[in-house]
Parts: C-alpha cells; structure tokens; sequence
C-alpha cells in the first residue's frame, strides 16, 4: 500500500554524522518505515573500523520497484541528513547536486587535529553559509541541545528524524515511527523517543 | 520474538545482509553454528545466538576460525546442518583444516560464509577468500543481492550434501553491512539427532573413517564432487542475463558489483545496448551456460572485486571454448579499465563503461563538483581515526610510550589486531611499529627478543588484546618462553571481543547462548607457561609506567596486563564514574608552558579546545568519566569527583 508517489525513484537519502550519534540506529528506523510503507528500501552503511569519532554515513535507496546499489552514486543525493555540521559539507561536498535539500544538526564534534591544532574547524556561520550555498534549500536544528534539555544526547538523531519527517520529502509517519523504535528499542526507551520524535517534527514547523 | 523468526512465508522484511544470512541458514534448519567475531561477519552469529533457544540451536564462539571450523565440521559429520562464520583473514588461519576436510568430504550439509572487506572498511588487508575455493577445490557461491543473502544460504547447505562436501558461500562489507527486503520462506519444522558413524568401510563417506587418506582416491573423489557441482550450476537460478538480444557489450559481474553494474548502465542510459551477465556461482564456471552467453557478442568487461578472479576464469574457459565461439575480448582488471586494489562503487564502473560505450556522463555540474572540493577544503576537517573518548587503550599506550621513553634505548611495540591496531596512528602516540595478523606481535616479539647475540639492545614490547591472546597469541607465547626470548608483552584486556561488539571469548564466564562458562584467567596461563606477571589498572597512569620501566629492565618474558573494561561495554556505557571538570582559573592555556599536553598530545576527542576561552574544556556530551585527564595535566587544572549516584 503506497501512501505517497516518490518526488524520485530511487529516492536517495544520506545520513551523515560522527561514530558514536546514532546514525547506523537512524537508518535502521528510517528504512523500517518506508519499508513498512511497502516500499523496497536499500541502507548502504559504512561503520566498523572506528566505533567513534569517524565519519559514519548510511545511504538508503527508496524505491517503489527494486534493490539498488548500497553506495549512491556521486552528485546523486536528493536529500542529505547532517548530524553534524562538517559532515554535513563533506557529504554535500560528494553526493551533493545544485537540487539537493539539507538538513543540518548545528552541534559540532571536533576532529582530533582540530583538538590538538593541526587543523581549523569552520566557524558555524561560515558552515551554515556553505550549506546553504551547497542545497537549494537547507533547514538548521540545534537537535543536540534539545535532546540535552531531554537529559538523553543521543536522542538528537531521532530528532532529526522527526524534522525530516516535517519536511514531507518521504512518507514518515509518526505512527510507523512507533512501529519502527518498538522493533530496535527496549520498551522502556519509547516514549521517551516519541517525544523526541515529536520536538523534532515541530522544530521545523516552527522555523 | 526476534523478527527473524517471523514464520510467515512469502511476507516481505528489511534485513541486514548478515541477518538474511541468518535466516537463510534458519530455513535450511541449521544446527550448529560456530565463527570467530570479525566485521563485517560478526553479526550472523550473534543474531543466530539470540534465536538459538527458540530454534534448538547451537551456537558457539569459537577460540579461532580453525577451531570453529572444527567445530562445525564435527556437526557436519555427525549427520547434522552447521555453518561456519568468519571474516576473510578466519579463511587463512583454517585453510590448513579446509585443505583436509575437502578431501575428507561432508555429511550433513555445511556450508563456510566468509565475509570479505573490499576496500579494508574496517580491516588491515583486503585479502580475497574467493582464492581459496579455487586452491581448495570447493565450490563458491556469490549471492548479489539481499534476497540471494538468503536463499543462496539454503541453496548452499542442499549443494552440500548433495555433492558430500563444503560449500563457500562468499559475502562482502557491502552487503552484510546493507540492509534490503527480502522475502521470507518457511522454517522447518524439524530437527536432526546427532549420531558420528564410523564403524563402516573405511572408503565409506557416510559410515567410514573421515580421514584424507588414501589420498589419490579422496583427491580424485573431491575432483568429482566438484564436477557434480558445476552439472549443478548449468541451471542454477543465481546466474541470469538481463539485455537485449544482441548486445554491443556484455558485463559480467558477481556479489555487490552486480548491484553497481546494474546501476552503471541504468545511469548511463544504455540498458538497449550493454547485457549484463550476473553469476551466482563462480567458482568452477558452468562451462555450458558460460558458452551460451559468451557467444552473444564479442566484448566483455568483467566488473568484481578486488583482484581479477573472476576475469582469470572467464579467460580460461573463453580459451577453452575458443574453437566454437570464436576469439573474445575480456576487459577488466588485468587491463587497467578497474582498479585491481580498493572497492567498487557505481561512479567507478560508470566511468569504466562510459569509456566503452562511448556516452559522456556528469555526476553533478562541473562548477559545483569544483565548489564542493573547495568548501569541503574549509569546512570538513578529516576525521582521524582515533581511539574513543574514555578508551582504555588510549591510557595503555600513553604509559608504554611514556615507559619506553624514559628507558631510553629505543625500544617498540610489535602489535597486531584489534582496536588497539590505531596505535600505529597519533591516536597511540604512533607507538606500534611492526602490524600484522591475529597474535603476530608477540610472534614477531619473540624473534625480536633473541637478535642480542647480533648487538641488538632494544627493548621489545608486543601488544595483544585479550580475545587475541587466546586466539593465536598463546603460542607465541610459549615460543617467546621456551627460547628465552626478552619480551614485555602486553595483554590489553578490556573484558570482551570489543572491536566487534563485546562478544564473550574463553576468558569470560558466558558463552555465545549467554549460559555460564569456565573463565580461563589469563594470568593464570601466563603463571602456568612460566612468565612474570603482573596486572595494573592502565588509568592508573603512574602505577602502570613504574610498573612498565621495572619490567622493560627485566631479562626473560614478562606479561603486564592491562585490565580496564572497554568504555563502550554494556556495563559502562551511561555510566559516568567520574564528574571531569577542567577549572578555568587554574588552566593557563597557551601561557601554561606545558604546550597543551591535555590537547595537542592526549588528544581524547572528549576533551575539546576553547579556541576563544584559549583553555580546555570537557565535552558534555562526549565525555565518559573515565577521569584519565585529571592524571594528564600536571597544573592540576582538570578536576575529577567521583559520582556517588549509580544509574544502570
């Protein structure tokens, strides 16, 4: 049952952020709930060498027809998710195309040589600046600083998912969300990803 | 229920490829299964040890591939289904096992998955176990796509006990790690008793003696099984050709690169004119079905990772049928058209096809493709890999490097794999200088340690995690001992297989299924071989390198290890035992004289630089507690309070 005609097909998708915020635990619920839409969804993911502090990238492929390459083509990406502000430029930077929309978490993680001095990273108006120049359109969330307020910091990637889902790019619904966290979370950690789900979904309507 | 054991046929789920691979085995009603963690392996038998109750299972990690192939072999001859699991490198360490059980032959059916890593996503090689069917005489498959995952496995383990012997079944990063749909079939119902015949001839497969000899008849035997296998092959449904009828250009691609191949042509717009030869079974070709298809045009570009196995085969058999067919020309690897080191990816093989078919193709407009190198220049620094914020490894390798320089004869550290491979990087203060396989530090240590009678007066360190001791590290060890080698070797025990995700080894008291174990105490096998031992805490900075520099004085072989659990286990994760603080009136930055030791040294990522502060700060959000900083900073400045309040 397709709820929802795909704007393309396959619609391409990439998260992208820093080992260790959630993005391997995001493209699993993101692609369960297409997939629950009946859609034929393919999740590329790079994770394992590194468990943290390594850029992590999932590329999920929507389609109402078939499987399709775990890697999305360079220049191929209809919508990048950003946890993280650098990988968000990274990810444009390859898969990026002037009709891309971003979606970017403003809370940086710093890259050791960044720490030690060896290397600079960019001051964030620079970087929102840069990815807006890299998009047609692009929406900034400080989803860190929520899920801080909600006492939990990894939740900031569910909040996004809720964002992404306010843009109306892919058919997410609150309800195959539900579904979808009750299949790769404890019972106990539901609620409190609906509510996340739920502040991210209204940030963007806010903004 | 774990949704792998949804049993309803024809309904249609995401999976990993790993977990597909699961059910794949589940629905051929597997028995037994055994591996070594290894990514991108690790999770088929970690989703088979949580269904191994509710299917009549078992599960086991192994001590290494060879055991584990052992041990599933042993299910295989007691008439039962069993699968074996591993990363490419598990292939090498069992080969010897394999090269025996392959003339030995199979019982109940068995089948080997191993996982490559085109590419090294998360490994030190890219090394190929696609070789090995061929150096072996085993058949191989290569499933190409999610549901192949699947129903390559069951396909597999009827193979197996049609032709009596192992199957391969070969997967790669790119798919296990993936995730498709995929369409479910039933589970069986029932199960087999276990029963090892041996009392039959001794030429008898199923009832005889399971040994190599008399070796010209079992090799011969094996050399039919294989032939039995590719009559199989000609009409296997995992080889396909999609195209036109008469193309200019066929592909002929296995495993992932199907999927980019595929995507290739689709890209570049030219499904009429390019075919595309999809094989399932590649190693040995079916010569009948290959013939069929070679005689459709006469240029061919083989896509496939890494090395040009596939090409090799294709060019025998292109030979061989010459006379019919008439001469071919097979592009690929050996040419230069594909890289013959790294993986593929769809731009890769575009770029390859577009070359052939002469059709100009743009990933994104020039003037952007240019504009996104430049900003990526100034707005994405490279991520080092690094150890993570409140690693044990990181305090290890800080106090070794520390010890070996105030020793002062320059003295190193022979390593091999685990997390603690990263200390080759600044992340280990680049403290590993020899990197190799499973247990090859101490191995490579113990050589070191016996070159004084030819003026060598170095010190010599190995490191092995504590999963690698009891993998291939112990007979190193008892090398090092019996020739009185001088080495300090280094168990860096963090309580579990970490790099792969905690997976229990012989040294915890839990097994695969989660029932009690005999824990076999490192120290204890140490004691027993002969070796001084000691055991610090590694966040116990100070201990930990007077410790060291006594032993590094000491003649014979010393074993330190290292104990503090890793910070991303179960049992710590969430749980900050320390409050870390960096005090901004006692951090004097740049002017302290101490040239940021905390930052531009240590470089934890969860202790950040307030570049407009000119001071340290602790990063709430990627800070562990561990509470090691407040040992780094000679100033005093970074505070440490134990949290009272225990949260689970």
């Amino acid at each position: 049952m397709k709820e929802m005609k795909l704007s393309f097909d396959p619609y391409n998708l990439i998260i992208a952020g820093v080992g260790g915020q959630g993005n391997v635990l995001a493209s699993r619920v993101v692609g369960n709930m297409l997939s629950r839409k009946g859609f034929t969804v393919t999740i590329g993911e790079t994770f394992g060498g590194s468990q943290r502090g390594g850029s992590v990238m999932s590329h999920l492929r929507v389609s109402s027809e078939s499987s399709f390459s775990p890697q999305i083509p360079k220049g191929r990406a209809h919508l990048v998710l950003g946890l993280e502000p650098a990988e968000t430029i990274r990810v444009l930077a390859a898969y990026g195309n002037p009709d891309v929309l971003a979606l970017c978490n403003l809370r940086p993680i710093h890259p050791v040589q960044v720490i030690s001095g060896e290397l600079d990273y960019p001051d964030l108006e620079d970087a929102k600046g840069w990815v807006k120049e890299l998009s047609r359109k692009a929406w900034f969330l400080n989803a860190t600083d929520t899920a801080l307020e909600m006492g939990l910091p990894i939740l900031g990637n569910i909040i996004m998912i809720g964002a992404m889902a306010a843009l109306g790019e892919l058919p997410l619904e609150r309800e195959d969300f539900e579904r979808a966290v009750s299949l790769t979370m404890p019972t106990d950690r539901i609620s409190i990803n609906l509510e996340a789900f739920d502040r991210g979904r209204e940030m963007v309507e806010a903004a | 229920m774990s949704h792998l054991l949804t049993d309803e046929p024809g309904s249609r789920i995401l999976l990993m490829g790993n977990e597909a691979i699961a059910r794949g085995a589940l629905e051929a009603g597997v028995n037994v299964a055994a591996g070594y963690p290894g990514t991108p392996s690790s999770e088929i038998i970690e989703t088979l040890s949580k269904v191994a109750r509710d299917r009549g299972l078992y599960v086991e990690w192994s001590a290494n591939e060879k055991v584990a192939m052992e041990v599933a072999a042993a299910a295989s001859f007691a008439g039962l289904r069993s699968l074996c699991v591993m990363k490419q490198n598990g292939v090498n360490v069992g080969s010897d096992f394999l090269l025996h059980l392959g003339l030995t032959g199979t019982r109940g059916g068995m089948v080997l998955v191993p996982c490559d890593d085109p590419g090294a996503l998360s490994s030190i090689n890219e090394g190929e176990s696609r070789q090995f069917a061929r150096l072996l005489e085993l058949p191989l498959l290569e499933p190409g796509d999610f549901q192949e995952l699947k129903d390559m496995i069951v396909w597999a383990f009827q193979l197996s006990e049609e032709i009596r012997n192992l199957v391969f079944v070969r997967s790669v990063t790119r798919l296990s790690h993936a995730s498709g749909n995929v369409v479910l079939g039933p589970l069986p119902g029932e199960t087999r008793k276990a029963r090892f015949k041996h009392r039959g001839f001794i030429l008898d497969e199923m009832e005889g003696v399971v040994a190599s000899m008399p070796m010209e008849y079992r090799h011969r035997r094996q050399q039919e099984k294989l032939k039995q296998a590719v009559e199989r092959f000609e009409s296997s449904p995992f080889n396909t050709y999609t195209g036109p009828e008469h193309p200019e250009l066929v592909v002929i691609t296995s495993s992932a690169c199907h999927l980019y191949s595929r995507e290739a042509i689709h890209l570049l717009g030219v499904e009429d004119r390019v075919g595309l030869l999809k094989l399932g079974t590649t190693f040995p070709l079916p010569p009948v079905f290959m013939e069929k298809h070679l005689g459709l045009t006469d240029r061919f570009l083989v896509v496939e990772e890494v090395i040009p196995f596939l090409e090799e085969n294709v060019k025998i058999l292109a030979q061989e049928l010459a006379p019919r067919i008439g001469p071919k020309t097979i592009m690929g690897k050996r040419d230069g058209r594909l890289p013959t080191v790294g993986e593929l990816n769809p731009d890769l093989v575009v770029e390859a096809l577009a070359s052939l078919v002469e059709v100009p193709y743009e990933s994104a407009p020039e003037a952007y493709v240019k504009r996104g190198q430049e900003l990526m220049f100034f707005g994405a620094p490279n991520r080092e890999l690094t150890f993570c914020p409140g690693c044990p490894h990181r305090a290890s390798f800080w106090s070794i490097h520390n010890a070996l320089e105030l020793d002062g004869r320059d003295g190193f550290v022979c390593g091999d794999i685990g997390c603690y491979t990263l200390a080759v990087l600044p992340t280990g203060f680049s403290t590993l200088k020899t990197l190799h396989a499973m247990g090859s530090g101490t191995g490579v240590a113990s050589g070191f340690g016996k070159l004084g009678r030819f003026g060598m007066d170095q010190p010599v360190v190995s490191v092995c995690g504590d999963s690698t001791f009891f993998h291939a590290a112990m007979p190193a060890l008892i090398n090092a001992i019996h020739h009185g080698s001088d080495i300090t070797m280094v168990v860096l025990d963090n309580s579990g297989t970490a790099m792969t995700g905690f997976q229990p080894h012989p040294g915890l008291d839990v097994d695969a299924l989660g029932h009690k174990a005999p824990a076999i105490s490192i120290e204890d096998v140490c004691r027993s071989l002969g070796a001084q031992v000691r055991v610090c805490d590694p966040f116990d900075l100070e201990t930990t390198q007077a410790t060291l520099l006594e032993l590094l004085d000491r003649a014979g072989v010393k074993v330190l290890i290292l104990r503090q659990i890793c910070g991303l286990s179960p049992e710590k994760k969430r749980h900050k035992k320390y409050e870390v603080a960096v005090n901004p009136e006692v951090c004097l930055g740049e002017a302290c004289g101490c040239n940021r030791l905390c930052t531009r040294i240590f470089r934890c990522p969860g202790l950040i630089w307030d570049k407009r502060a000119g001071k340290a700060r602790v990063d709430e959000v990627l800070g562990t507690g561990c509470g090691v900083f407040a040992s780094i900073c000679a100033k005093g400045a970074i505070e440490k309070v134990e949290n009272r309040e225990v949260t689970g």
